[in-house]
Protein backbone atom coordinates (compact mmCIF):
# COMPACT_ATOMS: atom_id res chain seq x y z
CA UNK A 1 0.00 0.00 0.00
CA UNK A 2 1.52 3.84 -0.87
CA UNK A 3 0.20 4.93 2.69
CA UNK A 4 1.93 2.49 4.54
CA UNK A 5 5.53 2.66 2.41
CA UNK A 6 5.07 6.19 1.68
CA UNK A 7 3.77 8.34 4.83
CA UNK A 8 6.28 10.80 4.53
CA UNK A 9 6.16 11.19 0.78
CA UNK A 10 2.15 10.99 0.79
CA UNK A 11 2.46 13.89 3.48
CA UNK A 12 4.48 16.01 1.86
CA UNK A 13 2.76 16.24 -0.81
CA UNK A 14 -0.90 17.01 0.71
CA UNK A 15 1.08 19.66 2.49
CA UNK A 16 1.34 21.78 -0.78
CA UNK A 17 -2.48 22.11 -1.05
CA UNK A 18 -4.93 23.50 1.40
CA UNK A 19 -6.45 20.80 3.37
CA UNK A 20 -9.84 21.38 1.88
CA UNK A 21 -8.50 20.85 -1.76
CA UNK A 22 -6.93 17.69 -1.60
CA UNK A 23 -7.79 16.82 -4.71
CA UNK A 24 -5.09 19.08 -6.11
CA UNK A 25 -2.74 15.94 -4.92
CA UNK A 26 -3.92 13.72 -7.33
CA UNK A 27 -1.37 13.91 -10.26
CA UNK A 28 1.63 14.09 -7.88
CA UNK A 29 -0.07 10.90 -5.78
CA UNK A 30 -0.30 9.11 -9.33
CA UNK A 31 3.18 9.67 -10.40
CA UNK A 32 4.06 7.94 -6.87
CA UNK A 33 1.68 5.10 -7.62
CA UNK A 34 3.41 4.30 -11.31
CA UNK A 35 6.70 4.75 -9.11
CA UNK A 36 5.79 1.90 -6.95
CA UNK A 37 3.74 -0.32 -9.28
CA UNK A 38 5.31 0.07 -12.88
CA UNK A 39 2.24 1.90 -14.01
CA UNK A 40 -0.85 2.88 -12.76
CA UNK A 41 -2.70 -0.37 -11.71
CA UNK A 42 -6.60 -0.60 -11.12
CA UNK A 43 -6.21 -0.58 -7.53
CA UNK A 44 -3.72 2.18 -7.56
CA UNK A 45 -6.77 4.31 -8.56
CA UNK A 46 -8.65 3.35 -6.00
CA UNK A 47 -5.77 4.45 -3.17
CA UNK A 48 -4.94 7.43 -4.87
CA UNK A 49 -8.92 8.34 -5.10
CA UNK A 50 -8.84 6.96 -0.91
CA UNK A 51 -5.83 9.64 -0.30
CA UNK A 52 -7.73 12.51 -2.08
CA UNK A 53 -11.17 12.25 -1.15
CA UNK A 54 -12.47 11.22 -5.14
CA UNK A 55 -13.86 8.75 -6.68
CA UNK A 56 -11.25 6.25 -8.81
CA UNK A 57 -13.30 7.10 -11.76
CA UNK A 58 -12.35 10.71 -11.33
CA UNK A 59 -8.68 9.80 -10.83
CA UNK A 60 -8.90 7.36 -13.88
CA UNK A 61 -9.64 10.31 -16.17
CA UNK A 62 -6.83 11.78 -15.57
CA UNK A 63 -4.79 8.87 -16.16
CA UNK A 64 -6.55 8.78 -19.82
CA UNK A 65 -6.07 12.18 -20.27
CA UNK A 66 -2.49 12.89 -19.46
CA UNK A 67 0.10 11.59 -21.69
CA UNK A 68 2.46 10.70 -18.72
CA UNK A 69 0.55 8.57 -16.89
CA UNK A 70 0.04 4.72 -18.20
CA UNK A 71 -2.33 2.07 -17.41
CA UNK A 72 -0.54 -0.72 -19.24
CA UNK A 73 2.51 -2.28 -18.46
CA UNK A 74 4.96 -1.85 -21.43
CA UNK A 75 8.37 -0.94 -21.68
CA UNK A 76 10.54 -0.44 -18.14
CA UNK A 77 12.23 2.74 -20.29
CA UNK A 78 9.44 4.76 -22.65
CA UNK A 79 12.26 6.57 -25.19
CA UNK A 80 9.96 9.06 -26.59
CA UNK A 81 11.38 11.09 -29.49
CA UNK A 82 9.98 14.44 -30.36
CA UNK A 83 9.37 14.51 -34.00
CA UNK A 84 6.67 18.27 -34.03
CA UNK A 85 7.58 20.00 -36.72
CA UNK A 86 10.65 21.99 -35.73
CA UNK A 87 12.60 19.05 -34.75
CA UNK A 88 11.07 17.06 -37.80
CA UNK A 89 12.91 20.15 -39.82
CA UNK A 90 16.12 19.23 -38.40
CA UNK A 91 15.92 15.78 -39.45
CA UNK A 92 13.68 14.25 -36.02
CA UNK A 93 11.46 12.17 -38.42
CA UNK A 94 13.92 9.94 -40.13
CA UNK A 95 16.09 9.79 -36.61
CA UNK A 96 12.75 8.25 -34.80
CA UNK A 97 12.71 5.60 -37.82
CA UNK A 98 16.50 5.13 -37.57
CA UNK A 99 16.14 4.61 -33.79
CA UNK A 100 13.12 2.33 -34.29
CA UNK A 101 14.92 0.03 -36.87
CA UNK A 102 18.49 -0.79 -34.63
CA UNK A 103 15.72 -1.73 -31.94
CA UNK A 104 14.17 -3.60 -34.23
CA UNK A 105 10.79 -2.47 -32.98
CA UNK A 106 7.88 0.29 -34.67
CA UNK A 107 6.90 3.44 -33.02
CA UNK A 108 4.57 2.75 -29.99
CA UNK A 109 6.14 -0.71 -30.19
CA UNK A 110 8.17 -2.13 -26.96
CA UNK A 111 11.17 -4.27 -27.65
CA UNK A 112 10.82 -8.43 -27.38
CA UNK A 113 12.52 -8.22 -23.95
CA UNK A 114 10.28 -5.65 -22.62
CA UNK A 115 12.43 -3.40 -22.37
CA UNK A 116 11.89 -0.18 -24.05
CA UNK A 117 9.25 1.31 -25.40
CA UNK A 118 9.45 3.79 -28.58
CA UNK A 119 7.09 6.44 -28.94
CA UNK A 120 6.79 9.67 -31.00
CA UNK A 121 5.81 12.47 -29.02
CA UNK A 122 4.60 15.99 -29.32
CA UNK A 123 7.59 19.58 -28.40
CA UNK A 124 9.66 19.01 -25.35
CA UNK A 125 10.93 22.46 -25.40
CA UNK A 126 14.08 21.40 -26.62
CA UNK A 127 13.94 22.18 -30.34
CA UNK A 128 16.73 24.15 -30.43
CA UNK A 129 18.83 20.91 -29.62
CA UNK A 130 17.04 18.34 -31.92
CA UNK A 131 17.06 15.40 -33.16
CA UNK A 132 15.94 15.25 -29.24
CA UNK A 133 14.47 12.44 -26.65
CA UNK A 134 13.19 11.87 -23.01
CA UNK A 135 13.48 8.76 -21.36
CA UNK A 136 10.28 8.07 -19.35
CA UNK A 137 10.96 5.44 -16.60
CA UNK A 138 8.72 5.15 -12.83
CA UNK A 139 11.91 7.61 -11.54
CA UNK A 140 11.51 10.17 -13.70
CA UNK A 141 12.12 11.75 -17.15
CA UNK A 142 15.33 12.87 -18.49
CA UNK A 143 16.08 14.75 -21.48
CA UNK A 144 18.78 14.04 -23.94
CA UNK A 145 19.63 16.99 -26.41
CA UNK A 146 21.58 17.22 -29.66
CA UNK A 147 21.54 13.48 -30.44
CA UNK A 148 22.41 11.48 -33.57
CA UNK A 149 21.47 7.93 -34.09
CA UNK A 150 24.62 6.72 -33.31
CA UNK A 151 24.91 8.27 -29.62
CA UNK A 152 20.86 7.80 -28.95
CA UNK A 153 21.75 3.69 -29.29
CA UNK A 154 24.62 4.52 -27.12
CA UNK A 155 22.16 6.13 -24.27
CA UNK A 156 19.37 3.81 -24.64
CA UNK A 157 22.01 0.79 -24.37
CA UNK A 158 23.82 1.98 -21.21
CA UNK A 159 20.05 2.59 -19.72
CA UNK A 160 19.15 -0.80 -20.93
CA UNK A 161 22.20 -1.98 -19.19
CA UNK A 162 21.20 -0.53 -15.72
CA UNK A 163 17.88 -1.99 -15.70
CA UNK A 164 18.96 -4.87 -16.38
CA UNK A 165 21.70 -5.25 -13.91
CA UNK A 166 19.79 -2.95 -11.44
CA UNK B 1 21.34 43.75 -26.94
CA UNK B 2 24.77 44.75 -25.22
CA UNK B 3 22.71 43.79 -21.63
CA UNK B 4 20.63 41.30 -21.14
CA UNK B 5 17.98 41.77 -18.56
CA UNK B 6 16.00 38.63 -18.72
CA UNK B 7 18.98 35.80 -19.96
CA UNK B 8 21.18 37.66 -17.36
CA UNK B 9 23.02 34.66 -16.52
CA UNK B 10 24.34 34.58 -20.03
CA UNK B 11 26.72 38.11 -18.58
CA UNK B 12 27.23 36.73 -14.83
CA UNK B 13 28.03 32.88 -14.74
CA UNK B 14 26.84 30.55 -11.64
CA UNK B 15 23.64 33.24 -11.48
CA UNK B 16 21.28 30.12 -10.53
CA UNK B 17 23.50 30.09 -7.19
CA UNK B 18 21.76 32.20 -4.66
CA UNK B 19 24.70 33.74 -3.15
CA UNK B 20 25.87 34.78 -6.87
CA UNK B 21 22.42 35.94 -7.10
CA UNK B 22 22.16 38.07 -3.80
CA UNK B 23 25.66 39.90 -4.75
CA UNK B 24 24.22 41.25 -7.95
CA UNK B 25 22.14 42.58 -6.08
CA UNK B 26 19.31 39.75 -5.55
CA UNK B 27 16.08 39.74 -3.56
CA UNK B 28 16.63 43.51 -3.44
CA UNK B 29 14.16 44.33 -5.30
CA UNK B 30 11.51 42.43 -2.98
CA UNK B 31 12.88 43.79 -0.27
CA UNK B 32 12.58 47.19 -1.12
CA UNK B 33 8.66 46.18 -2.89
CA UNK B 34 7.35 44.62 0.47
CA UNK B 35 9.11 47.43 3.06
CA UNK B 36 8.48 50.26 1.07
CA UNK B 37 5.53 49.66 -1.04
CA UNK B 38 1.69 49.12 -1.04
CA UNK B 39 0.37 46.50 -3.50
CA UNK B 40 -0.99 49.23 -5.34
CA UNK B 41 1.75 51.29 -6.09
CA UNK B 42 3.27 48.18 -7.43
CA UNK B 43 0.76 47.85 -9.50
CA UNK B 44 1.11 50.93 -11.01
CA UNK B 45 4.44 50.69 -11.63
CA UNK B 46 3.87 47.52 -13.76
CA UNK B 47 1.33 49.34 -15.35
CA UNK B 48 3.26 52.45 -15.61
CA UNK B 49 6.39 50.29 -17.12
CA UNK B 50 3.79 48.94 -20.23
CA UNK B 51 4.74 45.33 -19.37
CA UNK B 52 3.20 43.00 -22.16
CA UNK B 53 2.40 39.44 -20.90
CA UNK B 54 5.18 37.42 -22.50
CA UNK B 55 3.00 33.70 -22.86
CA UNK B 56 1.48 34.72 -26.38
CA UNK B 57 -1.84 37.38 -25.69
CA UNK B 58 0.20 40.28 -24.81
CA UNK B 59 -1.91 41.51 -22.58
CA UNK B 60 -0.69 44.35 -20.28
CA UNK B 61 0.64 42.79 -17.06
CA UNK B 62 -0.55 45.60 -14.52
CA UNK B 63 -3.93 45.79 -16.30
CA UNK B 64 -4.59 41.97 -15.79
CA UNK B 65 -3.61 42.30 -11.78
CA UNK B 66 -5.74 45.84 -11.32
CA UNK B 67 -9.12 43.29 -12.45
CA UNK B 68 -8.97 41.10 -9.19
CA UNK B 69 -12.11 41.13 -7.11
CA UNK B 70 -11.45 43.52 -4.33
CA UNK B 71 -11.63 42.35 -0.75
CA UNK B 72 -11.99 38.56 -1.65
CA UNK B 73 -9.31 36.72 -0.12
CA UNK B 74 -7.66 34.12 -0.37
CA UNK B 75 -6.01 35.26 -3.53
CA UNK B 76 -3.58 33.02 -5.06
CA UNK B 77 -0.95 33.65 -7.97
CA UNK B 78 0.10 31.05 -10.19
CA UNK B 79 3.38 31.04 -12.44
CA UNK B 80 2.91 29.43 -16.14
CA UNK B 81 5.79 26.97 -16.42
CA UNK B 82 3.35 24.67 -18.71
CA UNK B 83 6.30 25.21 -22.36
CA UNK B 84 4.53 23.43 -24.51
CA UNK B 85 4.13 25.41 -27.90
CA UNK B 86 5.73 23.75 -30.82
CA UNK B 87 9.29 26.08 -31.28
CA UNK B 88 8.97 27.46 -27.84
CA UNK B 89 11.82 27.23 -25.47
CA UNK B 90 12.42 30.09 -23.32
CA UNK B 91 10.95 29.99 -20.10
CA UNK B 92 12.68 26.63 -19.88
CA UNK B 93 16.27 28.54 -20.03
CA UNK B 94 15.47 31.23 -17.80
CA UNK B 95 13.68 28.71 -15.15
CA UNK B 96 17.07 26.18 -15.72
CA UNK B 97 19.71 29.09 -15.28
CA UNK B 98 18.41 32.36 -14.24
CA UNK B 99 15.78 30.49 -11.31
CA UNK B 100 15.94 33.08 -8.97
CA UNK B 101 14.77 35.97 -10.82
CA UNK B 102 11.88 34.36 -11.84
CA UNK B 103 10.94 33.31 -8.67
CA UNK B 104 11.70 36.98 -6.96
CA UNK B 105 8.86 38.31 -9.84
CA UNK B 106 6.96 35.17 -9.02
CA UNK B 107 6.73 36.62 -5.13
CA UNK B 108 6.97 40.29 -6.02
CA UNK B 109 3.60 39.65 -7.99
CA UNK B 110 2.03 37.78 -5.39
CA UNK B 111 2.91 40.56 -2.85
CA UNK B 112 0.99 43.00 -5.31
CA UNK B 113 -2.08 40.66 -5.44
CA UNK B 114 -1.70 40.28 -1.94
CA UNK B 115 -1.98 36.98 -2.42
CA UNK B 116 0.24 34.20 0.63
CA UNK B 117 0.55 31.26 -1.76
CA UNK B 118 1.57 30.97 -5.51
CA UNK B 119 1.90 27.68 -7.60
CA UNK B 120 4.69 27.47 -10.28
CA UNK B 121 2.95 24.90 -12.98
CA UNK B 122 5.63 23.16 -14.24
CA UNK B 123 4.85 21.35 -17.80
CA UNK B 124 5.25 17.12 -16.61
CA UNK B 125 8.51 16.66 -18.78
CA UNK B 126 10.54 19.48 -16.64
CA UNK B 127 10.60 16.43 -14.39
CA UNK B 128 14.27 17.44 -13.34
CA UNK B 129 13.99 20.93 -13.48
CA UNK B 130 10.97 21.26 -10.81
CA UNK B 131 13.19 19.27 -8.55
CA UNK B 132 15.86 22.03 -9.17
CA UNK B 133 12.90 24.73 -8.47
CA UNK B 134 12.20 22.82 -5.54
CA UNK B 135 15.57 22.81 -3.69
CA UNK B 136 15.64 26.87 -5.46
CA UNK B 137 12.70 27.51 -3.01
CA UNK B 138 14.21 25.27 -0.20
CA UNK B 139 17.31 28.25 -0.27
CA UNK B 140 14.99 30.96 -0.09
CA UNK B 141 13.08 29.68 2.85
CA UNK B 142 15.90 29.33 4.65
CA UNK B 143 17.12 32.63 3.61
CA UNK B 144 14.09 34.51 4.71
CA UNK B 145 12.73 35.26 1.43
CA UNK B 146 9.72 33.20 1.76
CA UNK B 147 8.26 32.33 4.82
CA UNK B 148 5.76 34.22 7.51
CA UNK B 149 7.26 37.76 8.79
CA UNK B 150 9.16 38.70 5.31
CA UNK B 151 11.33 41.37 5.71
CA UNK B 152 9.93 41.64 9.33
CA UNK B 153 6.34 42.99 8.06
CA UNK B 154 3.61 41.40 8.42
CA UNK B 155 3.55 39.95 4.86
CA UNK B 156 3.36 35.93 4.41
CA UNK B 157 4.24 33.85 1.10
CA UNK B 158 5.34 30.57 0.38
CA UNK B 159 5.59 29.40 -3.38
CA UNK B 160 5.02 26.16 -4.40
CA UNK B 161 5.68 23.97 -7.66
CA UNK B 162 2.94 21.87 -9.18
CA UNK B 163 4.21 18.95 -11.94
CA UNK B 164 1.73 18.36 -14.93
CA UNK B 165 1.76 15.29 -17.09
CA UNK B 166 2.08 16.05 -20.95
CA UNK B 167 -1.04 18.23 -22.13
CA UNK B 168 -0.42 21.00 -24.04
CA UNK B 169 -4.12 22.19 -23.18
CA UNK B 170 -2.40 23.21 -19.90
CA UNK B 171 -0.83 26.54 -20.84
CA UNK B 172 -4.37 27.71 -21.29
CA UNK B 173 -5.17 29.36 -18.04
CA UNK B 174 -7.98 28.17 -17.36
CA UNK B 175 -7.03 24.53 -18.15
CA UNK B 176 -4.14 25.04 -16.17
CA UNK B 177 -5.93 26.14 -12.82
CA UNK B 178 -8.69 22.78 -13.48
CA UNK B 179 -5.07 20.72 -13.46
CA UNK B 180 -4.04 22.57 -10.24
CA UNK B 181 -7.23 21.48 -8.78
CA UNK B 182 -6.27 17.96 -9.57
CA UNK B 183 -8.97 17.66 -12.77
CA UNK B 184 -8.80 17.41 -16.56
CA UNK B 185 -6.96 19.80 -18.18
CA UNK B 186 -10.01 21.78 -19.67
CA UNK B 187 -10.80 24.90 -20.35
CA UNK B 188 -13.44 26.64 -18.35
CA UNK B 189 -15.80 29.07 -20.23
CA UNK B 190 -15.27 32.54 -18.96
CA UNK B 191 -16.26 34.84 -17.74
CA UNK B 192 -15.87 34.68 -14.81
CA UNK B 193 -12.26 35.25 -15.70
CA UNK B 194 -9.30 33.69 -13.35
CA UNK B 195 -9.01 37.48 -11.60
CA UNK B 196 -13.09 36.82 -9.95
CA UNK B 197 -12.67 33.21 -9.86
CA UNK B 198 -9.47 31.71 -10.74
CA UNK B 199 -8.39 28.47 -8.83
CA UNK B 200 -10.64 26.64 -6.16
CA UNK B 201 -13.19 30.00 -6.97
CA UNK B 202 -10.73 32.65 -5.40
CA UNK B 203 -9.21 35.62 -7.26
CA UNK B 204 -5.77 34.62 -8.81
CA UNK B 205 -3.26 35.73 -11.14
CA UNK B 206 -1.60 33.74 -13.84
CA UNK B 207 1.20 34.73 -15.93
CA UNK B 208 3.79 33.46 -17.84
CA UNK B 209 7.14 32.71 -16.73
CA UNK B 210 9.21 35.24 -18.90
CA UNK B 211 6.48 37.99 -18.19
CA UNK B 212 7.41 37.48 -14.16
CA UNK B 213 10.78 37.18 -14.61
CA UNK B 214 10.42 41.48 -15.88
CA UNK B 215 9.39 42.39 -12.97
CA UNK B 216 12.49 42.52 -10.19
CA UNK B 217 14.39 44.75 -12.72
CA UNK B 218 11.12 47.13 -13.59
CA UNK B 219 11.35 47.50 -9.60
CA UNK B 220 15.36 48.22 -9.19
CA UNK B 221 16.00 50.68 -11.95
CA UNK B 222 11.55 51.74 -13.20
CA UNK B 223 9.10 52.19 -15.70
CA UNK B 224 10.60 54.74 -17.24
CA UNK B 225 14.10 53.11 -17.67
CA UNK B 226 12.10 49.69 -18.78
CA UNK B 227 9.93 52.27 -21.47
CA UNK B 228 13.43 53.17 -22.78
CA UNK B 229 13.66 49.42 -24.58
CA UNK B 230 11.29 48.27 -27.59
CA UNK B 231 8.81 50.13 -28.61
CA UNK B 232 6.07 52.30 -27.43
CA UNK B 233 3.26 50.09 -27.60
CA UNK B 234 5.61 47.11 -27.17
CA UNK B 235 8.06 47.90 -24.18
CA UNK B 236 10.87 46.17 -22.77
CA UNK B 237 13.16 42.97 -24.12
CA UNK B 238 11.91 40.05 -25.06
CA UNK B 239 13.27 36.29 -25.72
CA UNK B 240 12.96 35.48 -29.17
CA UNK B 241 13.15 31.83 -29.96
CA UNK B 242 14.56 30.26 -33.36
CA UNK B 243 14.27 26.54 -34.54
CA UNK B 244 13.74 24.80 -38.02
CA UNK B 245 15.72 25.45 -40.34
CA UNK B 246 18.04 28.28 -38.89
CA UNK B 247 22.28 28.50 -38.64
CA UNK B 248 22.08 29.22 -35.04
CA UNK B 249 19.07 28.08 -33.47
CA UNK B 250 18.68 29.22 -29.83
CA UNK B 251 17.25 31.71 -27.78
CA UNK B 252 17.82 35.53 -28.45
CA UNK B 253 16.70 38.42 -26.35
CA UNK B 254 16.11 41.60 -28.14
CA UNK B 255 14.38 44.73 -27.88
CA UNK B 256 11.06 44.17 -29.27
CA UNK B 257 10.83 45.60 -32.99
CA UNK B 258 13.21 44.25 -33.68
CA UNK B 259 13.41 43.37 -37.13
CA UNK B 260 12.73 39.69 -38.28
CA UNK B 261 16.10 40.33 -40.39
CA UNK B 262 18.10 41.30 -38.22
CA UNK B 263 17.04 38.37 -35.71
CA UNK B 264 16.80 35.75 -38.66
CA UNK B 265 19.88 36.61 -40.47
CA UNK B 266 22.54 38.86 -37.77
CA UNK B 267 21.66 36.75 -35.00
CA UNK B 268 20.70 34.06 -36.13
CA UNK B 269 23.30 33.13 -38.97
CA UNK B 270 20.69 32.85 -41.47
CA UNK B 271 19.63 29.73 -43.35
CA UNK B 272 21.74 26.70 -43.25
CA UNK B 273 23.48 25.91 -47.12
CA UNK B 274 22.53 29.25 -48.79
CA UNK B 275 19.10 28.20 -49.25
CA UNK B 276 16.25 30.50 -49.66
CA UNK B 277 13.77 31.27 -46.74
CA UNK B 278 10.54 30.55 -47.49
CA UNK B 279 8.02 30.82 -44.46
CA UNK B 280 8.36 31.79 -40.85
CA UNK B 281 5.94 30.75 -38.49
CA UNK B 282 6.37 33.64 -35.58
CA UNK B 283 4.52 32.50 -32.80
CA UNK B 284 4.97 28.54 -32.85
CA UNK B 285 2.52 26.26 -34.29
CA UNK B 286 -0.31 28.66 -33.18
CA UNK B 287 1.17 31.07 -35.92
CA UNK B 288 -0.65 32.49 -38.94
CA UNK B 289 2.21 31.25 -41.55
CA UNK B 290 4.13 34.20 -43.10
CA UNK B 291 5.80 33.85 -46.93
CA UNK B 292 9.13 35.63 -45.96
CA UNK B 293 9.33 38.82 -48.02
CA UNK B 294 10.90 41.48 -47.92
CA UNK B 295 8.37 43.45 -46.86
CA UNK B 296 8.43 40.88 -44.05
CA UNK B 297 11.64 41.00 -43.06
CA UNK B 298 11.83 44.32 -42.40
CA UNK B 299 8.65 44.39 -40.26
CA UNK B 300 9.76 45.47 -36.67
CA UNK B 301 8.67 42.40 -34.20
CA UNK B 302 5.91 43.97 -31.97
CA UNK B 303 2.26 43.44 -31.32
CA UNK B 304 1.17 45.90 -33.87
CA UNK B 305 3.45 45.35 -36.49
CA UNK B 306 3.33 41.76 -36.51
CA UNK B 307 -0.40 42.00 -36.64
CA UNK B 308 -0.56 44.04 -38.91
CA UNK B 309 0.81 41.95 -41.37
CA UNK B 310 -1.98 39.39 -40.80
CA UNK B 311 -0.46 37.07 -38.09
CA UNK B 312 0.62 37.45 -34.44
CA UNK B 313 3.81 37.91 -32.18
CA UNK B 314 2.55 35.41 -29.58
CA UNK B 315 4.96 34.07 -28.08
CA UNK B 316 7.89 35.04 -30.48
CA UNK B 317 8.66 31.68 -31.21
CA UNK B 318 9.88 31.81 -34.63
CA UNK B 319 10.33 28.36 -36.61
CA UNK B 320 11.93 28.95 -39.78
CA UNK B 321 11.30 26.64 -43.29
CA UNK B 322 13.43 27.21 -46.31
CA UNK B 323 12.65 26.43 -49.85
CA UNK B 324 12.79 22.68 -49.64
CA UNK B 325 9.62 22.50 -47.04
CA UNK B 326 5.96 21.26 -48.61
CA UNK B 327 3.67 23.83 -47.19
CA UNK B 328 1.26 20.74 -46.89
CA UNK B 329 3.05 18.97 -45.06
CA UNK B 330 3.92 21.49 -42.63
CA UNK B 331 -0.12 21.88 -42.60
CA UNK B 332 -0.39 18.23 -41.46
CA UNK B 333 2.17 18.23 -39.12
CA UNK B 334 0.45 21.52 -36.98
CA UNK B 335 -3.06 19.64 -37.44
CA UNK B 336 -1.09 16.51 -36.02
CA UNK B 337 -0.07 18.46 -33.36
CA UNK B 338 -3.56 19.91 -32.38
CA UNK B 339 -5.39 16.70 -33.32
CA UNK B 340 -2.97 15.02 -30.42
CA UNK B 341 -3.71 18.09 -28.19
CA UNK B 342 -7.07 18.73 -28.45
CA UNK B 343 -8.86 18.32 -24.64
CA UNK B 344 -12.18 16.86 -26.40
CA UNK B 345 -14.38 19.42 -24.20
CA UNK B 346 -15.74 21.49 -27.38
CA UNK B 347 -17.19 20.12 -30.82
CA UNK B 348 -15.95 22.26 -33.10
CA UNK B 349 -11.67 21.73 -32.10
CA UNK B 350 -12.44 18.01 -31.16
CA UNK B 351 -14.31 17.25 -34.66
CA UNK B 352 -12.56 19.79 -36.33
CA UNK B 353 -9.24 18.94 -35.52
CA UNK B 354 -10.08 15.12 -36.32
CA UNK B 355 -11.16 16.04 -39.73
CA UNK B 356 -8.78 18.39 -40.65
CA UNK B 357 -6.29 15.93 -40.09
CA UNK B 358 -8.02 13.72 -42.03
CA UNK B 359 -7.89 15.38 -45.00
CA UNK B 360 -4.77 16.62 -44.69
CA UNK B 361 -3.31 13.12 -44.35
CA UNK B 362 -5.18 12.74 -47.75
CA UNK B 363 -3.68 15.62 -49.27
CA UNK B 364 0.06 14.53 -48.67
CA UNK B 365 -0.61 10.75 -49.31
CA UNK B 366 -2.29 8.36 -52.11
CA UNK B 367 -5.54 8.80 -51.85
CA UNK B 368 -6.19 12.60 -52.79
CA UNK B 369 -9.35 13.79 -53.97
CA UNK B 370 -9.67 16.54 -56.35
CA UNK B 371 -11.69 18.94 -53.72
CA UNK B 372 -9.65 17.82 -50.72
CA UNK B 373 -7.69 20.95 -50.43
CA UNK B 374 -10.87 23.36 -50.35
CA UNK B 375 -13.03 20.98 -48.02
CA UNK B 376 -9.81 21.19 -45.70
CA UNK B 377 -10.41 25.09 -45.55
CA UNK B 378 -14.34 25.17 -45.65
CA UNK B 379 -13.64 22.74 -41.99
CA UNK B 380 -10.78 25.33 -40.77
CA UNK B 381 -13.20 28.85 -41.68
CA UNK B 382 -16.31 26.22 -40.27
CA UNK B 383 -14.08 26.44 -37.03
CA UNK B 384 -13.34 30.02 -36.61
CA UNK B 385 -15.12 31.79 -33.81
CA UNK B 386 -16.73 28.97 -32.67
CA UNK B 387 -14.06 27.03 -30.29
CA UNK B 388 -14.27 27.15 -26.43
CA UNK B 389 -10.47 28.50 -26.33
CA UNK B 390 -7.54 29.37 -28.82
CA UNK B 391 -5.93 25.89 -28.95
CA UNK B 392 -8.94 25.30 -31.50
CA UNK B 393 -8.82 28.81 -33.36
CA UNK B 394 -5.10 28.22 -33.34
CA UNK B 395 -5.37 24.89 -34.99
CA UNK B 396 -7.21 26.80 -38.28
CA UNK B 397 -4.40 29.54 -38.83
CA UNK B 398 -1.76 27.30 -39.90
CA UNK B 399 -4.31 25.54 -42.58
CA UNK B 400 -6.03 28.61 -43.61
CA UNK B 401 -3.27 30.47 -43.89
CA UNK B 402 -0.69 28.23 -45.62
CA UNK B 403 -3.39 27.64 -48.01
CA UNK B 404 -4.19 31.61 -48.97
CA UNK B 405 -0.86 32.22 -48.82
CA UNK B 406 0.61 28.86 -51.04
CA UNK B 407 -1.78 27.68 -52.50
CA UNK B 408 0.36 26.42 -55.41
CA UNK B 409 1.32 23.97 -53.23
CA UNK B 410 -2.17 22.02 -52.84
CA UNK B 411 -2.27 21.19 -56.75
CA UNK B 412 -5.35 19.24 -57.86
CA UNK B 413 -7.02 21.67 -55.50
CA UNK B 414 -10.40 22.85 -56.09
CA UNK B 415 -9.06 22.88 -60.23
CA UNK B 416 -10.32 19.42 -59.90
CA UNK B 417 -7.23 18.01 -61.76
CA UNK B 418 -6.71 14.82 -59.63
Amino acid sequence: MLADKYSTEIDAILAKYPTEHKRSAAMPLLYLAQKEYGHVTRAALQEVADLVGAEPTQVGSLVGFYTLYHDQAEGKLRVQICTDLPCALRGAETFAEQVCQNLGVRLGETTPDGMITVEAVMCLAGCDRAPMFQVQDTDGIHYHENQTVESAMAVIEDLRRKVTHG
Amino acid sequence: MAEHILLRHRDLPGLDRLEVYRKHGGFEPLRQTVTTQTPAQVIDLVKASGLRGRGGAGFPAGVKWSFLTPNVFPRYVVANADESEPGTFKDREILEQNPFQFLEGVAICAYAAQANLAYVYCRGEFWDLAQVLEDKLGEMRAAGFLGKKLFGTDYALDIRVHLGAGAYICGEETALLESLEGKLGQPRLRPPFPAAEGLYGKPTVINNVETLTNLPPIVSRGAAWYRSIGTEKSPGPKVFCLSGHIVRPGNYELPLGTTFRELIYTHGGGIPGGRRLKAIMPAGASSSILAATDAVLDTPMDYESVAALGSALGSASLILMDETVDMAWVVRKTTEFFKHESCGKCTPCREGTYWMLHLSERLTGDGRRPADAALLESVARGMQGKCLCALGEFSTTPVTTALERFRQEFPASAEGSA
